[in-house]
């Protein structure tokens, strides 16, 4: 028996704040986008139902965390990504995509505007360095960016993550989805924002990486919390429609391919069409892209995973699934694909082939399991 | 009966020319949760370390090897509706498959359970 992926290379793979928590929490670390990550505690699948039905615990340090602050910074800002910045008021988050010049995606992320009016971003671990380079390369001079790789961050998701989270630091509960604040934990500053993803109520904390420890007991101690590991930060998010950059999407898919229409909703910014890939994105969003991203419920059992090739009525590939695994909450295999438009409409028979074998699926209405923010 | 295990964690269980075969406790544990088995159908030919199955995990698909050379006489039909069986008695109800083995000087290339048990307590 033997894995298909592992390739692990001890020298290169880096340690996060909390690596020593992991271990002794029962984490089963891996390598992930470069770091040693806890895979697994008790195991993905009571991870994942404890997250749909209480609170769990993520590490997600090896994200990048960015501030970003400058005269002009809106408008430098506004050049790379589609997002109507202006718009973003003090607290609120946004989530954006860091366009290539041909308008594929470089990355996606969530951004914030902080009281100074300044931006604090939260970028893929697997590119971070990646988008540095980019941000760094494109912003004028007047714009300093900060990479926060001091900062721990922690995500608390499911329905039980407020109660959890208002115990130790009151008045998180007031924040709603997709806002967040500055709050004060026993002296240590920590940013808060009602975000995730998850497709749960939840929240994020950028805590300052010496704290991270104790902020994690504090957080497990409470009854509704369990550590979750990746495996079940997968699953979970495959069930509600939340695209992972690197598989569902990369520099070949444009926002619309992705289905990211909402990402381009802005009608000033659609008007002044000066951001990345402008021309092509927008004749896209009217006419249509000629593949899309959908959720697919797969027949039987049998899980069919990234890389599997979507057939026609010929039995011609003319798509690929980009991420799938079973869906724990659903009880049956589910997968993210791209397929040509016409057979993009949910309730459309596709056939999937993977190792030799033909699998039955039918194009789902997404999400999978319905997002339960705090609006 | 005497138990024989692979280096890649299939166990083989042998009577006469009778083999039976699965994963070990040690694989399961490593594996995770499993959601499904991919078992090979009755009348295969198998040749020592061929991809007999593949064990699907909420993570992943690996492939098992067969630990001997055979034909495959019966599939594990509980495993089709109840894949857990191989996490909770991955060394018993969970086995996967029987095969006649068509050379049993194969099993002397195998460890027996106490050199397997050291084995793995070296991973």
């Amino acid at each position: 028996m033997s894995d298909d992926h592992d390739t692990i290379d001890d020298i290169e793979t880096a340690v996060l704040p909390l690596d020593a928590w992991h271990r002794a929490h029962g984490g089963r670390m891996v390598e992930f986008a470069g770091y040693w990550m806890p895979v697994q505690y008790e195991g993905i699948m009571a991870e994942h139902l404890w997250v749909r039905e209480s609170a769990g615990l993520f590490d997600v340090s090896h994200m990048g965390q960015l501030h970003l602050a400058g005269d002009g910074l809106d408008d430098a800002l506004e050049a790379l990504i589609p997002a109507d910045l202006k718009g973003v008021k003090p607290n609120a988050q946004k989530y954006s995509l860091l366009l290539a010049e041909n308008g594929g995606i470089l990355d996606d992320l969530m951004l914030t505007r902080w009281d100074d009016g300044s931006i604090y971003m939260v970028v893929n671990g697997a590119v971070k360095y990646d988008d540095i380079a980019h941000l760094r390369d494109h912003l004028p001079d007047e714009i300093t960016l900060n990479h926060m790789d001091e900062q721990a961050l922690l995500a608390l998701q499911g329905p039980r993550a407020v109660d959890a989270l208002a115990r130790l630091v009151p008045g998180v509960a007031e924040l709603t989805f997709m806002k967040g604040s500055r709050f004060d934990w026993n002296g240590v500053s920590l940013w808060i924002s009602r975000s995730g993803y998850t497709g749960e109520d939840g929240f994020e904390i950028s805590v300052p990486a010496d704290h991270a420890e104790t902020l994690a007991d504090a957080l497990t101690a409470q009854p509704e919390v369990r550590p979750i590991g990746l495996g079940a930060r997968d699953s979970l998010r495959l069930e509600a429609d939340l695209p992972l950059y690197g598989h569902d999407l990369d520099p070949e898919t444009t926002p619309i391919m992705a289905a990211l229409n909402f990402a381009v909703a802005s009608k000033r910014r659609r008007e002044e069409a000066n951001f990345p890939g402008a021309e092509r994105i927008l004749y896209e969003r009217e006419n249509g892209a000629v593949v899309k991203r959908v959720g697919l419920l797969v027949e039987g059992r049998q899980p069919v995973r990234e890389g599997a090739a979507v057939l026609d009525a010929d039995g011609s590939e003319v798509g690929k699934v980009t991420s799938g695994g079973f869906a724990p909450t659903l009880g049956q295999p589910i997968a993210m694909a791209y397929v040509p438009v016409a057979m993009a409409e949910p309730g459309t028979r596709i056939q999937l082939t993977q190792r030799g074998k033909i699998h039955e699926a039918t194009v789902a209405p997404m999400p999978f399991v319905p997002h339960r923010y705090a609006r | 009966m005497p138990r024989y295990f692979t280096e890649d964690h299939e166990w083989v269980d042998v009577d006469g020319d009778t083999g039976t075969v699965g994963i070990s406790d040690y694989a399961q544990g490593q594996l995770g949760d499993i959601v499904f088995v991919d078992l090979p159908e009755e009348g295969k030919e198998l040749t020592k370390g061929d991809d007999a199955a593949v064990v699907e995990s909420v993570k992943a698909a690996s492939d098992v090897y067969s630990p001997v050379s055979g034909t495959v006489i019966e599939a594990n039909g509980d495993l089709g509706d109840t894949p857990n069986l191989v996490n909770d008695d991955a060394e018993g109800d969970g086995w996967f498959f029987k095969l006649t083995l068509s050379d049993t000087s194969e099993l002397d290339g195998l460890m027996d359970e106490s050199a397997y048990e050291a084995f793995v307590a070296k991973l």
